[in-house]
C-alpha cells in the first residue's frame, strides 16, 4: 500500500516555517482566554464571599462538606447532560431515570427478586444491588440514544417520552411508597467519609476526572464536539456518528444511576417522587458553565463550576432565610444572566 | 438625477479591528445607473466594506456621502430605509412563508382596521415579479423555488423599499447558466431605472459582462478603480494579487494509466420521485490520472461522487472496485478505508467544523493513528498539523486557530489535509474551488496536480470550464445522469463539452445553450 502514499505525507514537517499571519481578524482572538475563561470561576469566588459577609453560617467547616455533599448529585447528573449538550442534544429523562435506578437498588437490596411461581428468590449484595441499578440506567440510557439515532426522534422529544416512561416504571416498582432501611453498608455510599472528604464528593471527583478525560484525551471525546459542531462534516469524516451518541446517551443514563444511588444512599430511602425537576438543575448548571445548548462547545470543569453557582446559591438562599418562591425567582434570573453573559462572550469571537 | 451621477462616495474610510485593520483609508464612489464591480481576493476587505455600506458596521473612520450629503447608518434598517440594500450570498429569505409574505416582512400592508391587507400586498407581489418576469405564483413557498428564482425575490424585496443601491454578493454563486442570465437581464433593467449596482463576484468573465466600473481592493486597501472598458482579465488579476501569476498550467497528455478506480454500472434511485439520479455509469480513472467531471446542476455530478463514497447504500446499485478489489461502500469508514476520500461541495456544511481549531479539524479522520494507548496524544496531533500546514501552506496565524477565522481558500486546504491524511489512493473532489480567490485557486490546481503525478487518481467535479479544461487528463461530461460525453485533453474543447452538457435530452430549450456559453464565454 506504501507506493500509494503520497508523499506529501511522508516527507518531514518544517516546525520553524509557519506561514506568516493570513487573516488578522483571529490576531483579536488571542486575549479572550484570560476572562471568559474563568469567569464562573469568579462568580463562584464573588457569591461565596458576599455569602461569607452575610451569613456567619456560610463559611463553616460542615455547612461545607453539606453543600458539596448536595452538589454531588448534580455534578455527576450534569457531566452526562454536558457530554450530550455538546453533541447538539439534551437529556429530559435524567431526573426520572435516577428516581428509577435508586428504586431498583433499594428494592433489589432490600426485598431481592422473589418469583413465588417458580419457588425462586434471588437476594442482592450492596454491589450487586448498585451494580442492578447502574445496568438499568445504562440501558435506559442506551433506549434514548436507540431511539433518537435509528428513528431521528429530536432528542428533546425522545427524552421527554423516557422522563414519563421512567417515572411511570418508578411508581410501578414502588407501588408508589419509599423504600427505605437499606442497611449501614449501603448508608455508607452517601454519608460516609473517606481520608476526610465525604464519599459522594470523592465519587463525584471520580466521575469528573473520568469525564475530563474521556473529552479532552480520547476519540470519543473529539468525536463529541466535532458532532455537535457540525455533524455533517463528522459523519463525511468516517465518523460513526449514531455510535458516539449511543455511547453518549448511555454515559448519561449510568451517571443518573450513581446519582440515584447516592441519593438513595444518603436519605437511607428510596422515594419514589426522587429527582423531580432535577434536569432543570443540570441543564442549569451546563449552561451557566458556558456549554452551548447549540453543542460543539464548552467543557467538563465548566458545568463543575456552574453545578457548584447553584448549589452554593440554593444554600446561601437557605442560610439568609430567603423564601423558597424568592429563591426560584433568584436562581432562575441567574440562569437567564448567565446566558446572556455568554452570548455576549460568543459574539466577541 | 443624471446619468453619470455619484450616488454615494467612501471618502477615507479606515476600519479597525482589535489588532487588524481591514480597511485602510479606502476611498471610491458609486454612480447611478451602473454597475461596479468590487473586486478583491478573500480577505482583502471586501465584505467589511459591504458590511459598512448597509449599516452592519456603524463605527468606522471617514466619510460616507449619500446622495451629496454626509450619511452614517446606525443599522442595517436604517440603511434600508434610506435606499441601500444588500443581497447576501447566502438568500435571508424565511422558507416556510410566501413569496408575498417574504417581500412584506416587516413592512405588511395594513387595512384600515388594523389587519393585514392581503389582497394588495398579493397585487403589488404579482406586479414586482411581472417586471422581475418570474413566472411564479406569488402565494408559492419559498422553499419550493429554485435558488435563482429565490434570489429574484431577494431583488424583487430590494425594489419594493426603493433601494437606490442593491449590493450583490457573489449573486451567481449558486445557480445555473439560464439563472444567470435572467438574472443579467435584470441587472440591466435596474440600470435603465438609475439603481446602482455594486456587484461582488470572483467570477471576472461575468464581470466584463455586466460591469461598467471596477474597483480593485487589496490587503484593506482601494488599489485602483477605473472603467471595466479597456481592460483585460489579466490587468485584473495583477491588480488583484499584485503581482502576474500563471493562471493555469496544462499537464502533457499521459499515456493511458493502469485502472485504479473502476465504476461499473453505477445506478441511483430517485427518492422523489420515479427514476433514476445516476443511469448506470460506468468509468474508470487511472493512477495518477485526473479526471474532470462536468456537468450543469442537477446533471447528478455531486451525486456521483456521494454514491461512489457509500452515501447511499440504500438506494444505489452497481459496482466500484479500486485496484481491481471490488469495494462495498455503505459508509464513509468503508469508503476511507477502501482508500476513497470526498472533499465536498460546501466546505463550511459538510467538510469543517468550524468552531474546531485547525489541528483538530485536520485530525478528525485519523484520530486513532494519533493515538497512545487509547488516548489522544497532542505531539502527535501537532506534528501531523504542522506537517499539513507547512505542506499545503496554510495559512493561518497558529493550529490553534478556529477553522471559522481563515480565509475560503485557507479552509479548503484544510478539507484537502484532512484527507490527505487518510492516505487516500482515489481523490474525490467536489467543485475543490468554489468560492476562493485566484490566487488560492492556483494552489490548489497545482496541488492537485502535484498529487496526480504522485500516482493518486482523481476526479474533479467542476462548473467551471475553464478549470476543468486546464487540469484534466481526461474529461467526463454528464447530463441528467447519464455519462453523454468523453474527451481526451487534447480533443477536449468548451464547445464539445458543452453540447455534451447540454444533453441529448428533448426537453432542453433552446435557449439554455447560449445562456451556457454564455456564461464561460
Amino acid at each position: 500500500m506504501s507506493q500509494n502514499i503520497p508523499s506529501i505525507a511522508g516527507e518531514k514537517p518544517a516546525g520553524d516555517r509557519l506561514p506568516p499571519t493570513a487573516d488578522g481578524r483571529s490576531v483579536a482572538l488571542q486575549g479572550r482566554f484570560s476572562i471568559a475563561r474563568f469567569q464562573s470561576l469568579i462568580a463562584l469566588f464573588l457569591l461565596c464571599l458576599a455569602l461569607s459577609i452575610l451569613s456567619d453560617k456560610f463559611l463553616t467547616v460542615s455547612n461545607l462538606w453539606n453543600v458539596m455533599r448536595q452538589i454531588s448529585v448534580n455534578i455527576c447528573i450534569s457531566v452526562g447532560m454536558t457530554l450530550i449538550v455538546l453533541t447538539a442534544g439534551i437529556d429530559l429523562s435524567v431526573g426520572s431515570v435516577l428516581a428509577l435506578c435508586g428504586a431498583i437498588t433499594a428494592g433489589l437490596l432490600k426485598n431481592g427478586i422473589e418469583i413465588p411461581t417458580q419457588n425462586l428468590y434471588i437476594g442482592f449484595t450492596v454491589l450487586g444491588a448498585i451494580l442492578a441499578g447502574g445496568l438499568t440506567g445504562s440501558a435506559l440510557g442506551a433506549f434514548n440514544g436507540w431511539a433518537i439515532t435509528r428513528f431521528s426522534v429530536p432528542p428533546f422529544v425522545a427524552t421527554l417520552a423516557m422522563l414519563t416512561v421512567a417515572r411511570g416504571l418508578t411508581m410501578l416498582w414502588t407501588g408508589g411508597f419509599p423504600i427505605s432501611g437499606l442497611g449501614e453498608t449501603f448508608q455508607f455510599i452517601g454519608t460516609g467519609w473517606f481520608l476526610a472528604i465525604p464519599l459522594p464528593v470523592w465519587i463525584s471527583i471520580v466521575v469528573v476526572a473520568l469525564a475530563v478525560f474521556l473529552t479532552d484525551k480520547t476519540r470519543i471525546g473529539r468525536y463529541i464536539y466535532a458532532i455537535g459542531g457540525n455533524e455533517n462534516a463528522s459523519r463525511l469524516s468516517g465518523i460513526n456518528v449514531n455510535k458516539v451518541k449511543i455511547i453518549v446517551y448511555t454515559i448519561a443514563g449510568a451517571l443518573a444511576a450513581v446519582g440515584g444511588i447516592m441519593v438513595t444512599s444518603r436519605l437511607d430511602s428510596a422515594q419514589p417522587n426522587a429527582g423531580i425537576s432535577y434536569e432543570l438543575d443540570s441543564i442549569a448548571a451546563v449552561v451557566i458553565g458556558g456549554t452551548s445548548l447549540s453543542g460543539g462547545r464548552g467543557s467538563i470543569l465548566g458545568t463543575v463550576q456552574g453545578a457548584m453557582i447553584i448549589g452554593v446559591l440554593n444554600n446561601g438562599l437557605v442560610l439568609l432565610n430567603v423564601s423558597p418562591f424568592w429563591q426560584q425567582v433568584v436562581k432562575g434570573l441567574v440562569i437567564l444572566l448567565a446566558v446572556i453573559i455568554d452570548k455576549a462572550n460568543s459574539k466577541n469571537e | 438625477m443624471t446619468d453619470t451621477a455619484t450616488l454615494l462616495e467612501v471618502k477615507g474610510i479606515t476600519k479597525r479591528f482589535p489588532g487588524v485593520i481591514a480597511l485602510d483609508n479606502v476611498s471610491l464612489s458609486i454612480e447611478a445607473g451602473k454597475v461596479t464591480a468590487l473586486i478583491g481576493e478573500n480577505g482583502a476587505g471586501k465584505s467589511t466594506l459591504m458590511k459598512i455600506l448597509s449599516g452592519v458596521y456603524p463605527d468606522f473612520e471617514g466619510e460616507i456621502h449619500y446622495k451629496g450629503e454626509p450619511v452614517r447608518f446606525t443599522g442595517p434598517k436604517d440603511a434600508q430605509q434610506q435606499g441601500v440594500v444588500i443581497i447576501h450570498q447566502e438568500l435571508n429569505l424565511i422558507p416556510y412563508l410566501t413569496i408575498t409574505e417574504n417581500i412584506f416582512l416587516g413592512r405588511e400592508l395594513v387595512t384600515q382596521y388594523g389587519t393585514m391587507d392581503k389582497g394588495r400586498m398579493r397585487k403589488k407581489t404579482q406586479e414586482l415579479l411581472d417586471r422581475l418576469k418570474l413566472k411564479v405564483n406569488p402565494d408559492a413557498q419559498v422553499f419550493k423555488l429554485k435558488v435563482g428564482q429565490q434570489q429574484i425575490v431577494e431583488i424583487a424585496k430590494a425594489l419594493l423599499t426603493d433601494a437606490e443601491l442593491i449590493i450583490m454578493d457573489e449573486p451567481t454563486s449558486a445557480i445555473t447558466g439560464s439563472e444567470v442570465e435572467v438574472l443579467f437581464d435584470i441587472i440591466t433593467d435596474l440600470k435603465a431605472l438609475n439603481k446602482a449596482i455594486v456587484y461582488v463576484s470572483h467570477k471576472l468573465d461575468e464581470l466584463f459582462r455586466i460591469a461598467d466600473n471596477y474597483v480593485v481592493l487589496r490587503d484593506g486597501k482601494s488599489i485602483e478603480s477605473g472603467e471595466m472598458a479597456g481592460m483585460t482579465h489579466d490587468q485584473l488579476i495583477s491588480k488583484m494579487v499584485g503581482r502576474k501569476i500563471d493562471v493555469m498550467r496544462k499537464t502533457a497528455d499521459r499515456a493511458v494509466a493502469e485502472p485504479l478506480l473502476e465504476v461499473k454500472n453505477l445506478t441511483l434511485k430517485s427518492r422523489l420521485k420515479a427514476g433514476n439520479v445516476l443511469d448506470h455509469i460506468s468509468f474508470e480513472v487511472g493512477k495518477g490520472e485526473i479526471v474532470g467531471l462536468f456537468g450543469l446542476m442537477g446533471a447528478g455530478r455531486t451525486e456521483l461522487l456521494e454514491s461512489i463514497f457509500g452515501l447511499h447504500p440504500a438506494h444505489s446499485s452497481g459496482k466500484v472496485s479500486i485496484d481491481g478489489q471490488p469495494v462495498c461502500c455503505d459508509s464513509p469508514s468503508r469508503a476511507i478505508a477502501a482508500g476513497l476520500a470526498l472533499v465536498p461541495e460546501d466546505r463550511k456544511k459538510d467538510g469543517l467544523v468550524l468552531g474546531l481549531d485547525v489541528k483538530n479539524n485536520i485530525s478528525l479522520t485519523t484520530l486513532e493513528e494519533i493515538e497512545n494507548l487509547g488516548t489522544l496524544s497532542d505531539a502527535k496531533e501537532c506534528h501531523l498539523a504542522d506537517h499539513y500546514i507547512s505542506e499545503l501552506r496554510i495559512k493561518t496565524p497558529s493550529k490553534d486557530q478556529k477553522a471559522k477565522n481563515l480565509s475560503g481558500g485557507n479552509q479548503q486546504k484544510i478539507v484537502l489535509a484532512k484527507w490527505l491524511a487518510t492516505r487516500p489512493k482515489v481523490l474525490l473532489l467536489d467543485e475543490p474551488t468554489r468560492g476562493i480567490d485566484i490566487n488560492a485557486k492556483t494552489e490548489i490546481y497545482k496541488l492537485i496536480i502535484r498529487l496526480a503525478n504522485e500516482g493518486l487518481g482523481i476526479l474533479v467535479v467542476s462548473s467551471e470550464l475553464p478549470e476543468i479544461l486546464a487540469i484534466s487528463d481526461r474529461i467526463l461530461v454528464m447530463a441528467e445522469g447519464r455519462l453523454t460525453g468523453e474527451f481526451s485533453a487534447s480533443e477536449a474543447t468548451e464547445d464539445g463539452i458543452l453540447k455534451a452538457a447540454i444533453g441529448v435530452s428533448p426537453a432542453t430549450d433552446g435557449g439554455q445553450r447560449s445562456a451556457i456559453s454564455g456564461q464561460t464565454l
